[in-house]
């Protein structure tokens, strides 16, 4: 297991949205807007990376028994923890997306790294295989509330403010003079429609490397065969 | 499923046959609605032949033999009919998008998909752009003159804004926002009523239901289901119409000549691909169809609920396939059961 594995297991390979399909909930209901995606993706990294550290530290004392319980109390105890921090830096945007932050508990990802990953690793691979799994959940909320926030509001960039504080209230970007958009893509059907096709993107592009790899590998082999 | 298609030909016939039995309620609504009908069909068929041939390249189909068959051109007439007229162009090609590569190509193709295309195009339009796809222009003789064309153009290439005075709500939705008028009260007050339902809605339903019986007559589509999603809406709206007080909920007339009933119950219902195969299968759904439509429009939020009583009951159909099948007809599939 070398670091470069486990960034790339996290950001593409083994991602937790696109591979895995786990934490569809919060992904599919809280990426109406950049802003709320990054705000519940952030909230996400920091507990999966701060969990599975803590839970590689004591993976030698917990017992077979005890163990689930205690990744999940570990987990809800961080998830607390921002929780109160959000409400605390950023109250408005806790209104909106409270419910998600404290669903994070329930979010599979986050047990099934302390379980198959971090319970098993050393510390410092543990918290970076928490940071690249949070970062590649991340990555796709942030797409999914980019394209739903474009098609369905017609701006970007909206209400960043209540995540970045007042310097951030002229980033918004309307794109449409009426603010009507594409209604669909706020609404739920819309976000199963475009999960779907990213996952048949990220599908297309794996095939597209697995062919080119494939013609590499060959091009190797004659190459060797060739010189003595 | 693709039993039905087996014989290519015959798919393409009756697809034929189709849009020869629509084409009285066709005329019928560039009569009294303009214009801006005729594009809609046109720019419908045209996008639906487009994506269903942009998509078939990418799968790596024969491009020619399923563009033959007619049904995207049939899927096209369909969405052309029943959007409102004055919806720009880059909507109707939404609409063709959804209807052809989501509804039906992501489902497997011609005989593969579960809903009927053409109602999955309007109902992403209507719940995407809910005030578009609620502004119909006022019936021909209930303004003063008719939209010119270069106006009309402008509209549908959304250059220009809708100017006031050309538009009006639906004889549907007007009587389900009446405020606590009885029947006759608006029939006598409000502008656009005819004899049983509004003026030229009553018209164009009636053309559909002659339309329609030749298709029947021609036994290309069965009556079973027809007889049965008229009968239960009627009987719902004879349960309800309470003597056309202040609660009332509108005639059977008024239900059977009014909105899109005749050209759902005609020409959507009857889709043999996304309808039962069974006559009871059939008459289930039919009469779920007609329930639904009539509770949609009655007590739903929106006034027209075709689109959705039909998405709703195409969801039904393999359900009923199943449970309606003869015993001994198909004795594998009770084996598995």
């Amino acid at each position: 297991m070398t670091s470069k594995q486990i960034i790339q297991d996290g950001l593409w390979s083994n991602n937790p949205a696109l591979v895995q399909l786990l934490g569809l909930c919060p992904l599919l209901a809280v990426s109406n807007t950049v802003a709320t995606s990054l705000g519940l993706g952030l909230a996400t990294v920091m507990v999966l990376g701060a969990s599975n550290c803590l839970v590689a530290l004591i993976r030698n004392q917990v017992d077979e028994a005890t163990r689930l319980p205690l990744f999940i109390l570990i987990i809800a105890g961080f998830v607390t923890c921002v929780d109160l921090a959000m409400q605390a830096w950023s109250f408005e945007l806790h209104q909106r997306i409270s419910l998600f932050i404290a669903l994070i508990v329930t979010n599979c990802t986050l047990l099934g790294r302390a379980e198959s990953f971090a319970s098993k690793n050393p510390v410092i691979y543990s918290l970076l295989d928490g940071l690249m799994m949070g970062t590649g959940f991340l990555l796709v909320l942030l797409a999914m509330g980019f394209c739903r926030e474009l098609l369905g509001h017609g701006t970007l960039f909206s209400q960043m403010d209540l995540l970045f504080g007042d310097t951030a209230k002229n980033w918004t970007i309307q794109f449409t003079t009426d603010g009507q958009g594409f209604l669909l893509a706020v609404l739920p059907p819309g976000a199963f429609m475009l999960m779907g096709l990213f996952l048949a993107l990220k599908n297309i592009v794996d095939e597209r490397l697995l062919v080119s790899a494939r013609a590499r590998d060959i091009q190797r082999v004659r190459i060797d065969l060739r010189t003595p | 499923m693709i039993s039905k298609y087996k014989n290519k030909l015959n798919s393409q016939k009756i697809m034929y046959a189709v849009c020869l039995a629509a084409l009285p309620g066709c005329l019928t609504t560039i009569w009294f609605f303009g214009y801006g009908v005729i594009i809609n069909l046109f720019s419908a068929i045209l996008f639906a032949m487009l994506f269903e041939a942009l998509i078939l390249r990418v799968r790596n189909k024969s491009i020619t033999a399923t563009l033959k068959d007619g049904s995207a051109a049939v899927t096209g007439v369909l969405l052309g009919l029943s959007l409102p007229p004055l919806i720009p162009v880059w909507m109707v090609c939404v609409a063709c998008f959804f209807a052809i590569v989501f509804a039906k190509q992501l489902y497997g193709g011609v005989g593969q998909n579960l809903f009927n295309p053409a109602m999955v195009g309007y109902v992403i339009l209507l719940i995407s752009f809910p005030l578009a796809m609620s502004t119909w222009p006022a019936p021909r003789g209930l303004v003063e003159s008719p939209m010119e064309f270069v106006a009309l153009l402008g509209i549908k290439l959304s250059m220009v804004n809708m100017p006031d005075g050309f538009t009006m709500a639906t004889p549907l939705d007007i009587v389900r926002h009446r405020q606590g008028l009885t029947i006759n009260e608006v029939w006598q007050t409000a502008n656009g009523f005819g004899s049983v339902s509004g003026k030229g809605w009553e018209w164009i339903n009636f053309a559909y239901l002659a339309g329609g019986s030749f298709l029947v007559f021609l036994g290309i589509c069965r009556w079973q289901v027809i007889a049965a999603m008229l009968a239960t809406l009627g009987v719902l709206a004879a349960a309800f119409y309470d003597g056309g007080s202040s609660l009332s909920t509108g005639s059977p007339m008024m239900h059977w000549f009014g909105g899109a009933t005749m050209l759902c119950a005609f020409f959507i219902m009857t889709d043999p691909v996304t309808a039962p195969d069974t006559t009871r299968g059939l008459i289930i759904f039919g009469v779920g169809t007609g329930m639904l439509i009539f509770i949609i429009r009655v007590w739903g939020a929106y006034p027209e609920g075709v689109a959705f009583a039909i998405l709703l009951m195409n969801m039904t159909t393999p359900l009923l396939n199943r449970l309606t099948q003869p015993e001994a007809a198909n004795p594998k599939d009770q084996a598995n059961l």
